[in-house]
């Protein structure tokens, strides 16, 4: 039983790279997704996947790491840098419907689309998506799922039906078990994720990249998008300009000067 | 510091227009490797650089390898992990051989790989430059067992390889070389001697370093006609291919550079080392022409390389350093980038890049034509170019290395000659790939010696003719180019007669024709032209918007300017605005600055 083959499935987000500014795009607030990357924290998640599924044998031994994304067209680089870096096949939901949806809309389409790769594992998702960072899409996913879930993992064991993990708090760790299929969110202190390897990318290129739409999966328009989110953005603003600093000019005083602005700042 | 960027526009616009690399990957062997492919390749190889081996190269200069006092060398923190992550990427396989675990791509892109490690660390990327070297010697001359003994893990990077011709008396003069080699009983040699100069002749990043080394045998004869090459591997390796005892080779020291700190140059002592004959005995300089012709071209892509770098890395000095004001500005005062002389500095170094990369590429795709054309008169033209391309590149590519990353450095002012900035590393580092490799001097003699010669000067003058077909696409270009065409018509001229010259006085005075052949090597920046010529017309920038600082037309303008002496004329009436992101579109050059 502990060698037997997983069948894995990683949550990857297509998220704004963090590197450039990041900016909102009209009333609705949307993210501008122009310079956008496979979030990094999901790369964790794969490596986890991966990690779990190598030391079993990898693809030849029957181990299927799946990642799924949902998202417009552009989402699927998100999927591809995944299958470069070594999951077996690609997922893409990818609906118009799906625009504006939030967490709760996001969590039902991605359940179903979990739910239409047969016997699942394992669900690896990363500890928060670097863009909305709700964090609550395990959760609810797991809910919707029926699975045990044990979030914020810092490290990960599966050995036979039983999946392990630690968690670390400020002054403690825990230790967690969960019997399978289990939903697990790792942190970014999980592992050491890989970067592609050549042969990976060449690869990736005959791999298997699905692509679902809302019919495919069951759903209908207004269970997702706006109508079938609960929550909404009211407002949204860009973070304003950084203003001026102060400077003090030493006429005698500067000292003093500067203990009032500190205290005033809270900072003494 | 700032983080490099790969410059991955600029790349693909080089391969796609410039040395017509669809051509390249159209050739049998070649066809799985296509231009998207290659992008997406190169993408993540880019990623891998910056991210991984780039934030090792400032550590890697002011630690430096070291030598402990059990006489193994250390590289620098960070480095042996980075190598280990750069042997799991698999980046060092890509342009070898399937058979021995490589992705089979062709040269180009081997180079631009090359070019990707080298902008990031210099002083990391010889070790596998060093590798590969060996790894064409053997398998161009190996028999099949010393193949599949040590190409795989070669190939792989987990094995490394080292070149060992300098001796304290024998440098330029490898025939002067002492190291003796006697043959066993059993068939292998036992080699003695002292080599000096021997880049990652020891080091802790693989498990095993096969050592390729040039020595006598008993009775051979004198100078270049007599060497033999060997492989010594610093463990001997076991019938199994596992890795066994030591050999007696030991590093004696390492030397104290001006530059590439990291990279460990070593004295190794050869004390009765068991070696093994590669080939036949005295054909060692044949074998190491093989890696030579290789890591020449190599060389060359380190000129570029670093300068690219160190142009970055004055590019964002310029746009985020403020003094004074400008004239005709407003406000409290101006970017650096907004005066005219740095301006003319950020675009020498730019115009000089792109003419660099084509030239290297283009070189690297005649390497492919050799190896892999279908027709065997076409493959031997492509050889020949090649034998033309590579001093040009190497000596080009290094003298503009040590021009370019002095300009970089000149941009940031008194902070550049600070060392915690790290402008003075790109100039001390790049400052060594004039030297080595063969000096300069000596591309420049191999170019006029040999490769003017071939075919008594018909495949130069052939070569120049090709060159000069651009001449046609630029008269029909516009009045635009009219000055262009003149001047770059002129300088052909010039290199025409130059090569005429020295054909027909090679044999009276060859001492005349010799003092002058440093000077021919540099001119040899024209030869990028037919590379220009492969792009057609309605592929090139056109002339009816006047972006002609596309790359393509860079080059040119970069052509003239170094030949004519007289950039100002090219540069002047360019005005060049901030840019906000590396690295630039191509044909989206720094454009006017709004309302200029």
């Amino acid at each position: 039983m502990e060698n037997s083959a997983l069948n894995i499935v990683v949550l990857v987000k297509y998220v704004p790279d963090a590197q450039f500014d990041r900016h909102l795009i009209g009333d609705a607030h949307t993210i501008d997704r122009s310079e956008s990357i496979l979030s990094e924290l999901d790369e964790y998640a794969l490596e986890a996947a991966l990690a779990l599924t190598d030391a079993r044998g990898g693809a030849k031994a029957g181990n299927v790491v799946t990642a799924l994304t949902l998202g417009p067209a552009s989402a699927a680089v998100a999927v591809k840098k995944s299958l470069q870096i070594g999951a077996t096949q690609g997922l893409h939901v990818n609906d118009d419907a799906l625009a504006g949806s939030d967490a709760w809309a996001t969590s039902l389409a991605l359940a179903a689309a979990i739910k239409t790769l047969g016997p699942v594992d394992l669900v690896i998702t990363g500890m928060a998506s670097t863009d909305g960072e709700t964090s609550i899409i395990p959760a609810q996913l797991a809910a919707r799922l029926g699975l045990p879930q044990v979030t914020f993992a810092s490290a990960l064991e599966v050995d036979g039906g039983t999946v392990t993990a630690r968690r670390d708090g400020d002054d403690y760790s825990e230790e967690i078990q969960a019997s399978l299929p289990a939903l697990v969110s790792v942190t970014d202190q999980a592992n050491d994720p890989r970067y592609p390897n050549f042969k990976g990318i060449i690869a990736a290129k005959k791999k298997k990249m699905t692509t679902m739409s809302l019919a495919d999966l069951g759903l209908s328009a207004s269970d997702v998008g706006l109508a079938g989110s609960l929550t909404t953005v009211s407002a949204a603003a860009e973070r304003p300009a950084r203003t001026a600093g102060t400077i003090i000019t030493d006429s005698g005083d500067a000292g003093i000067q500067l203990v009032d602005f500190l205290a005033a700042q809270k900072l003494i | 510091m700032s983080q490099y960027q790969p410059p991955l526009a600029d790349i693909t616009f080089a391969l796609e227009h410039v040395v017509g690399y669809p051509d390249i990957a159209k050739l049998p062997a070649f066809e799985h490797a296509d231009l998207d492919t290659v992008v997406e390749l190169l993408e993540q190889c880019g990623e891998f650089m910056a991210e991984v081996v780039a934030p090792t190269n400032r550590q890697g200069d002011t630690q430096g390898s070291l030598l402990t006092s059990d006489a193994t060398v250390v590289t620098p923190d960070g480095f042996k992990e980075a190598y280990r992550q750069y042997v799991e990427a698999g980046w060092g396989s890509v342009p070898l051989p399937e058979e021995f675990g490589g992705g089979g791509f062709p040269r180009t892109v081997g180079l631009v790989i090359q070019e990707l490690m080298t902008s990031a660390n210099m002083a990391f990327s010889l070790c596998p430059l060093l590798t590969q070297g060996a790894i064409e010697a053997l398998l161009h001359y190996g028999d099949e067992d010393m193949k599949n003994r040590y190409l795989p893990k070669m190939v792989s990077g987990e094995w490394t390889g080292t070149m060992n011709l300098t001796e304290p008396q024998a440098g330029s003069d490898v025939g002067a070389l002492t190291t003796r080699a006697v043959k066993n009983d059993d068939g292998s040699y036992s080699i003695t001697g002292q080599k000096i100069f021997i880049t990652y002749g020891d080091h802790d990043m693989a498990e095993e370093i096969v050592h390729l080394v040039l020595a006598r045998t008993p009775g051979a004869p004198e100078g270049t006609r007599g060497i033999s090459c060997f492989i010594v591997p610093k463990f001997l390796i076991n019938d199994d291919g596992s890795v066994g005892a030591r050999n007696s080779v030991q590093t004696v020291s390492l030397e104290h550079k001006m530059g590439i700190h990291a990279s460990p140059t070593c004295v190794l002592s050869f004390e009765g080392a068991t070696g093994y004959l590669i080939g036949e005995e005295n054909l060692g300089m044949r074998i190491m022409f093989v890696m030579m012709n290789s890591a020449r071209l190599g060389v060359g892509v380190q000129g570029l390389a670093v300068a690219e770098r160190a142009y970055q890395q004055s590019l964002t000095y310029a746009q985020e350093r403020h003094q004074g004001l400008a004239i005709g500005a407003t406000g409290p005062s101006s970017a650096l980038i907004e005066f005219p002389d740095v301006r003319r500095m950020l675009m020498t170094q730019r115009a000089g890049i792109s003419a660099m990369r084509y030239l290297m590429l283009l070189d690297a795709s005649y390497v492919d034509i050799s190896s892999n054309h279908p027709n065997p008169a076409v493959r031997a033209r492509a050889n020949e170019i090649v034998g033309i391309l590579t001093p040009i590149c190497k000596s080009f590519g290094t003298d503009m290395g040590n021009e370019f990353t002095s300009l970089a450095l000149q941009i940031q002012g008194g902070m550049g000659f600070i060392e915690e900035t790290g402008a003075a590393q790109h100039v001390r580092d790049v400052r060594i790939a004039a030297i080595y490799e063969g000096t300069n001097g000596i591309q420049a003699a191999d170019l006029v010696g040999r490769k003017l010669g071939v075919r008594n000067g018909a495949s130069m003058l052939e070569f120049l003719a090709t060159m000069r077909e651009v001449e046609t696409d630029l008269a029909d270009a516009g009045e635009q180019f009219a000055t262009i065409c003149q001047e770059l018509g002129r300088q052909f001229d010039a290199l025409h007669e130059a090569t005429v010259w020295m054909l027909r006085t090679g044999q009276s005075d060859p001492n005349a024709v010799l003092s002058g052949s440093s000077r021919t090597c540099a001119c040899g920046v024209c030869a990028p032209a037919p590379g220009c010529c492969r792009v057609p017309p309605w592929q090139r920038p056109q002339p009816a918007t006047p972006n002609w600082r596309s790359p393509n037309w860079c080059w040119l303008v970069f052509t003239l300017s170094r030949c004519c002496h007289s950039p100002q004329v090219c540069w002047a009436r360019q005005p060049l605005a901030p840019r906000t992101s590396l690295p630039w579109t191509p044909g989206s050059c720094p454009g006017p600055a709004a309302g200029s």
